[in-house]
């Protein structure tokens, strides 16, 4: 992590108040492995243009596609893991996984030592997440959806309140703005709000899944150090998706980069830029993938 | 302590789906007002001049509770069929899909809340039809059918349940499917007609609906004054269909999550 960042974040470990545990959680186990995926795999069908015709009923065909194709890591814990990859490799699948919102095909993966599907219940106590898209009742106030989220995730309302008001003044959020509705805020506001949320339930396991892609530079930058902020102060781990090069490098321990539903390589920073013999990211991506970063960027931009 | 925080999570649902109704409160009107409209409408046909005078009255009342209760069963119906795709367009669906409640407490809040927002829109068209037309109708009267109302909404939600997996199975189709079911239920419950008039070949469907026996109760407590005692074979009826209801509706919506979740369904574009 470089040294303005972790400054930032010994400084913030002074100030911010370290939320409590939510109340009757089933605990976490000592492990010091936070994720451990073994051989997973997740496909999906989905329709062919054009295909629909009086021989399969109007029906269409379906093709098969290999969201997550045999992945294996381990994520330890306290540590922030990045995935990173182009849109379509698979980065979200693999955190819809983790999160127990989505059943493997085929492999294992373990959260604290319990199995994703066999204790999805245990496991949701434990974990939140932050998605690319802001995901709130936009017509009600930042204040109401984070009730809202309190009462679901157990914590009495006053507590969780508080706690996220606390959250949101350290982002820059104002109480005022708090009590006003979410469709009136910017996309960077929403997506503080959104951490706010992710953080209120004390999470040991927090997932992020492009939470500053879209972003414009300042909120990046806020959301960026409050991440850092949370590593210096939380017992929290964290798998952090993104396109973005510099935060990967910036924020992460360690790096996954994956491709067409495969993890291609998997270091810290420095050791992928050390296997590639680079000393850029960008450059380590075209080593192990043979597409150019830029090119990758500006398909998904078209 | 679980059982607290089971509680308080169902509760969420309730407080959550008011505030929005406090903020789509211009819908909210616009719905209001035609169902009042509706309801008015429905109640003029009793006024028509085939029907003789003395009998205009009691016809009024006979399609007026009609619509009311059809009003309520299609609130509590509708509610619960599209909370799954009420949050699919706000995109917080796996939001409340990941948190850590059972999914029995997510569907009893959403049916909390379905209960009491019934009641209120409905007690709004009641007022407005009693001023319209009228009425007078003897209050004990109106607490029996007010049991009645209660009795029958377990069944109602159970449907409710069963037709919140279309949206589950089919993003794009499954909301505009759940009308097939609605539409079923209005048609062979004698909402506005007895269901003898029905083709025999429609009239065994009418005998499973617990729509037939809500209204054939109410209208028997509001027009005939029949007491709870004399209704109790049709609220034994409601009851038992709302003990088979409730659990298939939660056991299908079980197997419909567990389908989504293999078949990446729960996200918000399908």
């Amino acid at each position: 992590m470089p040294k303005m960042l972790e400054k930032h974040a010994e400084k913030a470990a002074e100030t911010t108040v370290c939320p409590s545990s939510p109340l009757d959680l089933p605990q976490v186990s000592d492990t010091d492995i936070a994720i451990c995926c073994e051989a997973v795999c997740k496909s999906f069908f989905e329709p062919v243009e054009g295909s629909r015709s009086w021989r399969n009923g109007f029906l269409g065909e379906k093709k098969r596609v290999q969201a997550v194709d045999h992945v294996s890591l381990e994520v330890r814990r306290g540590e922030i893991f990045g995935v990173l990859g182009p849109n379509g490799s698979g980065k979200s699948t693999l955190i819809r996984l983790m999160s127990t919102l989505l059943l493997p095909d085929s492999g294992t993966i373990q959260v604290f030592g319990k199995d994703v599907v066999q204790h999805h219940y245990e496991i949701r106590h434990w974990i939140n997440r932050v998605s690319v898209e802001a995901s709130f009742f936009k017509k009600l106030s930042a204040v109401e959806n984070l009730r809202y989220a309190a009462r679901i995730y157990g914590l009495p309302v006053k507590q969780g309140e508080e706690k996220a008001l606390h959250i949101l003044k350290r982002l820059g959020i104002s109480k005022s703005k708090a009590y006003s509705p979410l469709e009136t805020h910017s996309r960077g506001m929403q997506q503080k709000v959104a951490i706010a949320r992710a953080l209120m339930t004390t999470p040991v396991l927090i997932l992020l899944d492009e939470p500053t892609t879209g972003l414009d530079p300042k909120s990046k930058r806020d959301v960026q150090q409050y991440v850092a902020e949370v590593k210096a102060t939380h017992d929290a781990t964290m798998i952090l998706t993104t396109h973005d090069m510099d935060e990967a490098e910036k924020l992460c321990d360690r790096v996954a980069i994956i491709d067409r539903g495969k993890i291609i390589a998997l270091d810290t920073p420095q050791g992928l830029k050390e296997q590639a013999g680079t000393d850029s990211l960008e450059e380590v991506f075209f080593r192990f993938t043979g597409v150019d970063w830029e090119e990758v960027l500006a398909d998904e931009s078209r | 302590m679980k059982a607290v925080s089971q509680i308080n999570a169902m509760y969420a649902f309730v407080e959550r789906s008011f505030r929005l109704i406090r903020r789509y409160l211009a819908w909210e009107a616009v719905f209001l007002f035609y169902n009042i409209i509706n309801a008015l409408t429905i109640g003029l046909i009793g006024m028509t001049n085939p029907i003789a005078p003395e009998k205009q009255g009691e016809v009024v009342l006979y399609l007026v509770v009609g619509a009311l209760f059809w009003g309520f069963m299609s609130v509590l119906f509708e509610e619960v069929s599209n909370s799954i795709t009420w949050e699919r367009w706000e995109g917080t669906i796996e939001y409340t899909f990941m948190a850590p409640i059972r999914r029995i407490t997510h569907l009893a809040g959403m049916c909390l809340f379905a209960i009491l927002y019934g009641m209120c829109r409905t007690t709004i068209v009641l007022l407005a039809v009693v001023f319209f037309f009228d009425l007078s109708i003897d209050p004990g009267r109106i607490l029996t059918a007010l049991v009645v109302l209660f009795t029958g909404s377990p069944a109602f939600m159970g449907l409710g349940l069963i037709a919140a997996i279309l949206p589950l199975l089919s993003p794009e189709r499954g909301a505009q499917a759940t009308h097939i079911i609605q539409g079923l239920i209005l048609l062979v419950s004698g909402v506005y007609y007895s269901v003898s008039v029905l083709p025999g070949w429609l009239q065994p469907l009418s005998m499973i609906s617990p729509g037939t026996y809500a209204l054939e109760a109410a209208r028997a407590a509001l027009l005939k004054g029949a007491g709870i005692p004399e209704l109790l074979p049709q609220l034994l009826i409601l009851l038992l269909t709302g003990l088979v209801l409730i659990p298939l509706g939660l056991w299908i919506f079980s197997l419909a999550e567990q389908y989504a979740m293999r078949t990446g369904k729960l996200k918000r574009n399908g």
